[in-house]
């Protein structure tokens, strides 16, 4: 039984999931037509994640944690400069990783 | 007859752009998927829910508050509403999106919705917006969705199977930041969309408090506003 209850919460969680995404697609012919409304949609990648990555960064079990002690700040920041250079997926990824290990190796 | 369902060359070549423009992000959507397997076992649900819920649910943020929800015996419609309300960041995109989309037909965008991940929208959208018109565009979205998709149960999988012996001293939870770091830069290309990751981070930092995540919204939408407000400092500007 406990496995029914858990089929149906995880349907009932992944169909909320779906109606949410398919939204606007469903529904385009409601979103604003205007061109100021189209410019704010430019914005939704920069803008949500710089949201999900900031608190990863510089918060800690929700306080901030601004110390030096905060290795994911700096192999953040390794991983942006690296990002910022090289505007390469897989170098991003894998020098934020490596300076993470590194540091967690010398502190 | 079979023709109309095989990709012709503008579509074949549409999707496998696509493909491509995922395929670096798996470097950081893997190991994702063996920690998310690895944090729902301990959460208590069964290894084959943990691997049926990358499909059902498909959404690792969604997922992973699913996990802890249903190991704290949370009733479900507290779940339901919470991982909707985790969710709604995923609305900003099926409204970028939806433009681009608005002429196909009812299959495409059911299926199009149901893979519509940070990961793929992120990596489809340059192509919607500064690429060529074209009818077979929708196959460059598939192919990022659909690559991330099978890429994401299998390696939930890996995590149910192998995932507990990944020593946590590896951090490997880090590499969902770092994904989303790489998108961040390679979404920025103007001065305005600096200073809307700027603002939008700020935001996430002083209403981190928030119940139920509701900064991220709160957070994204300075962030756009702030966008719109600031265009005029992009080098250039010849917005209408």
């Amino acid at each position: 039984m406990s496995e029914w209850r858990i089929v149906l919460a995880m349907a009932a969680c992944g169909l909320i999931t779906f109606l949410i995404r398919l939204s606007f697609i469903a529904g385009a012919r409601w979103l604003p037509n205007n061109p100021r409304f189209q410019a704010l949609l430019r914005y939704v990648p920069p803008a949500v994640l710089a949201a999900l990555i900031a608190p990863e960064l510089f918060m800690r079990e929700g306080e901030f944690a601004l110390g030096l002690d905060n290795l994911r700040l700096f192999a953040g920041l390794a991983a942006i400069a690296v990002a910022v250079y090289l505007r390469n997926v897989l170098a991003t990824i894998a020098a934020g990783m490596l300076v993470l290990w590194l540091l967690q190796w010398l502190v | 007859m079979s023709v109309v369902f095989e990709p012709g060359p503008d579509r074949l070549s549409e999707f496998l752009a696509g493909v491509r423009a995922e395929a670096p992000l798996l470097l950081g959507v893997v190991p994702f998927g063996l920690i998310y397997g690895v944090m729902g076992l301990s959460a208590g649900m069964p290894g084959w829910a943990v691997v049926l819920s990358s499909s059902l649910i498909f959404g690792g943020s969604s997922q992973i508050v699913f996990a802890q929800l249903w190991g704290a015996a949370t009733p479900g419609a507290v779940t339901v509403g919470t991982v909707g309300v985790v969710n709604l960041r995923h609305a900003l995109y099926s409204a970028a999106i939806a433009r681009y989309l608005k002429d196909l037909p009812w299959r495409w965008k059911l299926l199009l919705a149901y893979l519509l991940t940070d990961e793929a929208f992120v990596a489809a959208m340059p192509r919607f917006r500064d690429g060529p018109t074209s009818a077979a565009r929708h196959w460059f979205l598939f192919g990022t969705g659909i690559t991330l998709w099978a890429v994401w149960q299998l390696a939930t999988l890996g995590g149910v199977l192998i995932g507990a012996a990944i020593p946590p001293g590896w951090s490997l939870d880090f590499s969902v930041a770092l994904t989303f770091i790489a998108l961040l830069v390679l979404s920025v290309s103007r001065r305005s969309e600096l200073l809307a990751a700027f603002i939008a981070a700020g935001v996430a930092l002083a209403a981190f408090g928030l119940p139920h995540k509701l900064w991220i919204l709160l957070a994204a939408g300075a962030g756009m506003l702030a966008g719109v407000l600031l265009r005029r400092f992009d080098r250039g500007s010849a917005h209408e």
